[in-house]
């Protein structure tokens, strides 16, 4: 009986142009004040109507929403999600090419779209995802590189990744250069700290020789890219299609924006000054010193993508909450932010760590932008998705108390206006290990 | 002189703990008297009094935590924090003469931080390289006190066992995750096979061991003056294990070799205390409890290596539901610091109440590590471990406030707050003046 419910489940989710009613919900749209005891309708994959009553269309399945919340879908701003299943096997792994300038890969066409991770984090709410070509080496057997190739922006449900996509080229990954490398959290010390010994101070000099050197060769293959957008506008007889520079042009006339790695305060000021030179729209990833960085990542208007608020502090004698509190930092300084976990295991915690911060002093309403309107809107996809309208894709969630409480259960999920079917691997081996006798 | 009264106010802080009342705080004890509101007394260390009404002491410091939480200290039953570098001796298959207890750091900045998260006590183990690692022992967060001052008194010792692909790693030519360090190519064993092979091999020898000693034994105390058997430091821990001295925490994954460990320990006579990750714990929970082993897992890590790819959520749960005792930790620094959503995670996945959540972090593992009688809930007698929530402890919204081990505060964050631009100003300080000798001495060279 319980294999037959689940099979029509699986035969109701199939047919996407339902007709949904929520109604007498408590409707959180994000970008405006809550409607108690709401209705909200979904057709044919959008959300078509938000009011206090509305007439269920005929045909229409209406779910009673008496005590019940609705949200927007969850979206997590860096994953390796459908990219890499297993981390310590090579063979599974697709998020690190080889090469320094690769703007030409694309995250989406690696994307397999039954990997058991999308199960695992759609039933927590996570919606849609930034998946991120990595360009650390290592994991994907690629060498370390600058341009890793193109974020994808897509939905965590399809049966083809071409069904999921909701912008295949949502950013270019962009490894900005850094002495101080991008790993190693929780110990070690700032960077002005070695150049005060003079032993170090020379190791130091000459890893940032190392560093003005990779950024003159990122310059040179700007320089490149820019040559080759005049010599192909001239439209010559002998002009031949060069698939990494024709992949540059969007992000040379600002249609797609450079994801820029850049923890410390110092390379953050570094990439913004960069990018100001070479005239590109940037959004930086993953930023550890907000609290330096911020006046500038302001005043330039550049949108950030904070890492996991539940980390290690920054250095050994950092504050014990200095992690804890970079949405706080972020959000005083009147930077624009969003979440992401940069790593599929955390995927599904993404309500969990924004919870974290608000208890470090980040509003309620500011981390629920940081994991909706707030992505949406970076990833320019703000009309189609990131919060409850008139017009948006019906993707969504009916949950039974607050969304970033870890005590809340989902009771309805909606990708695109189909109800997705709250299971997978891990529901199914506990379903079967607790009817072993 | 001044070394002195240091040294003097040192050994007197645990006695001279102060006796102080925390009143109208929701006290989540573990203990029999439940959830209620109302007041603990501390007195001596200890917990004196508890109860919705309680005579406040003379000379009492009054806490008033109205809305606030207050919990047993988080008990961390796997941790590598406060080692003195590497603690994974990989270079034999059986490691079980070296001992945590030579290398434990006191300055170990992630003590401090986990004091922070709530814990008070964590269990520090060897790492997983081998079949068979190094001994292990408790520490109490004891924050500033030194190496012998963590030890947690009167815990019974352990002794980390590994199975899977960390110790047949160790032994695979091309070496991988768990292979940390410089280990020999080609050391045996490289299957799951030759991991059950170690074991057993391990306990055949030691209970050789065990008939000589106890014949050597037998004939002291009759009296006689026989010639000791040679004391081998490998199979003496065996022998403690052998005793129930010593207690066996067994790293392991996947329900193959979790049955495997069981059958086997059975075998030699002896009892695994812990399995530790024991992510497919949940296939074989009814024999995790026939055997009368605790488990102490993760609450949702999964997929970082091809033995976690069965791990579930509900593992927590499902094995509680099962008769297991089971315990959440964290085998990482960070995660050590917020074990108490990791309890949180366990209402959600699996529906486990707000009690049996928290016992996940809290009286369970003290269960796990023989250290129940005294620590592990709010009970009258028992140390005054304890931890203020400013909120539901089991949610992310929620943070610590104040940490007290043996009635001792360790941790204040309205102090650490209020001590942030201090230790700004003394950094900015000692930055400056060392910048400003290096302006006068060029040349200087730092201290080899």
């Amino acid at each position: 009986m319980k294999l037959l419910g689940l099979l029509m489940a699986c035969t109701l989710a199939a047919f996407a142009a339902e007709t949904v009613l929520i109604q007498n919900a408590d409707i959180y749209p994000i970008n405006g004040a809550p409607l108690k005891g709401g209705s909200l309708l979904i057709q044919d994959g959008k959300i078509v109507e938000i009011g206090a009553k509305i007439v269920a269309p005929k045909g229409a399945t209406v779910l009673e929403g008496k005590g019940l919340r609705v949200y927007p879908g969850w979206i997590d701003s860096a994953t390796q999600l459908g990219l890499e299943e297993i981390e310590s096997i090579r063979e599974t792994n697709d998020t690190g090419e080889i090469g320094d300038f690769m703007p030409q890969l694309k995250a989406l066409s690696a994307v397999n779209p039954d990997s058991e991770h999308f199960g695992v984090v759609r039933v927590n709410g996570i919606t849609t995802a930034i998946a991120l070509p990595e360009g650390s080496g290592g994991r994907g057997g690629g060498a370390a590189q600058m341009i890793a190739g193109q974020a994808a922006l897509m939905h965590t449900d399809g049966w083809t990744w071409e069904e999921m996509e909701i912008n295949r080229s949502a950013a270019m990954v962009l490894n900005f250069p850094a002495a101080a490398g991008r790993g190693g959290r929780g110990g070690g010390m700032p960077a002005d700290i070695p150049d005060m010994f003079p032993g170090a101070a020379g190791a130091a000099g000459n890893a940032q020789r190392a560093v003005l050197d990779q950024i003159a060769k990122l310059n040179a293959f700007f320089d490149d890219a820019r040559k080759y957008r005049t010599a192909k506008a001239a439209n010559l007889p002998d002009f031949r299609k060069d698939l990494k520079f024709e992949a540059m042009l969007p992000v040379l006339e600002g249609k797609v924006p450079l994801a820029v790695t850049a923890a410390r305060a110092t390379t953050i000021h570094d990439a913004i000054a960069w990018s100001e030179k070479q005239n590109v729209k940037i959004v930086i990833l993953q930023p550890r010193e907000i609290t330096k960085a911020g006046p500038e990542l302001k005043a330039k208007n550049v949108p950030v993508i904070l890492g996991r608020v539940l980390a290690l502090p920054e250095y050994e004698d950092s504050e014990y909450d200095q992690a804890y509190t970079q949405p706080l930092e972020a959000y005083k300084a009147g930077v624009k932010f969003a979440l992401g976990t940069f790593t599929n295991e955390f995927v599904r915690d993404l309500p969990y760590q924004a919870a974290t911060a608000v208890a470090y002093g980040l509003p309620h309403d500011e981390a629920l932008k940081a994991l909706t309107i707030n992505p949406a809107q970076i990833w320019g996809a703000g009309d189609l998705i990131g919060s409850l309208e008139k017009g948006k894709l019906a993707d969504l969630m009916i949950v039974d108390g607050d969304p970033m409480d870890v005590r809340t259960q989902i009771r309805h999920l909606f990708i695109k206006g189909k109800e997705i079917t709250l299971s997978n691997k891990q529901i199914r081996l506990y379903e079967r290990y607790m009817s072993r006798q | 002189m001044k070394k002195i009264i240091l040294g003097t106010l040192l050994a007197l802080a645990p006695l001279g703990a102060d006796t102080i009342v925390i009143q109208n705080a929701t006290v989540m004890t573990e203990g029999p008297k439940g959830i209620f509101k109302g007041s603990v007394v501390v007195k001596d260390g200890k917990i004196a009094d508890i109860g919705e009404k309680v005579m406040v002491p003379a000379g009492a410091i009054v806490i008033e935590a109205g809305g606030q939480y207050l919990i047993p200290g988080i008990i961390d039953c796997h941790s590598h924090i406060a080692g003195s570098g590497n603690i994974n001796e990989g270079s034999v298959s059986v490691s079980s003469m070296v001992d945590i207890k030579d290398i434990i750091n006191p300055d170990d900045i992630a003590i401090y931080r986990a004091l922070a998260g709530g814990v008070t006590t964590a269990n520090i183990l060897h790492g997983s390289a081998n079949a068979i690692g190094g001994r292990t022992l408790p520490l109490k967060m004891r924050w500033g006190k030194n190496a012998q001052e963590l030890i947690f008194a009167g815990a019974t010792p352990g002794i980390k066992f590994a199975l899977g692909e960390n110790p047949k790693r160790s032994g695979n030519p091309q070496g991988g995750r768990g292979a940390t360090g410089a280990i020999p190519v080609g050391r045996y064993p490289a299957t799951r096979m030759g991991v059950e092979d170690v074991i057993r091999e391990a306990f055949n020898d030691a209970k050789a061991y065990k008939v000589d000693w106890d014949a050597y034994d037998a004939k002291v105390a009759k009296g006689e003056h026989p010639i000791p058997p040679r004391t081998d430091l490998k199979l003496q821990a065996l022998k403690e294990v052998l005793e129930n001295k010593r207690y066996v925490h067994v790293h392991c994954y996947r329900a193959d070799e979790i049955l495997m460990m069981i059958r086997a320990a059975e075998d030699n006579g002896f009892k695994v205390r812990t399995f530790q990750h024991v992510l497919e714990g949940y296939k074989v929970a009814k024999e995790i409890a026939a055997h009368g082993a605790g488990a102490s897992t993760f609450s949702d890590w999964w997929a970082y290596k091809i033995e976690a790819i069965d791990a579930i959520p509900f593992n927590a749960a499902l094995m509680t539901k099962k008769g297991v005792v089971v315990s959440l930790n964290s085998d990482d620094a960070e995660l050590m610091r917020h074990l108490n959503t990791e309890a949180g995670k366990a209402m959600k996945y699996g529906g486990m109440n707000e009690t049996e959540a928290l016992a996940m972090v809290t009286i369970n593992p003290a269960k796990q590590l023989g250290i129940d009688k005294t620590v592990g809930s709010i009970e009258v007698g028992k140390d005054a471990d304890l931890v203020l929530y400013d909120g539901f402890p089991m949610s992310d919204f929620a943070k610590v406030q104040k940490v007290w081990i043996d009635g001792t505060q360790y941790f204040d964050r309205d102090k650490e707050i209020a001590a942030q631009a201090t230790k700004e100003a003394e950094k900015k300080q000692l930055l400056d003046k060392e910048k400003a000798a290096q302006k006068q001495q060029p040349t200087r060279r730092p201290n080899q």
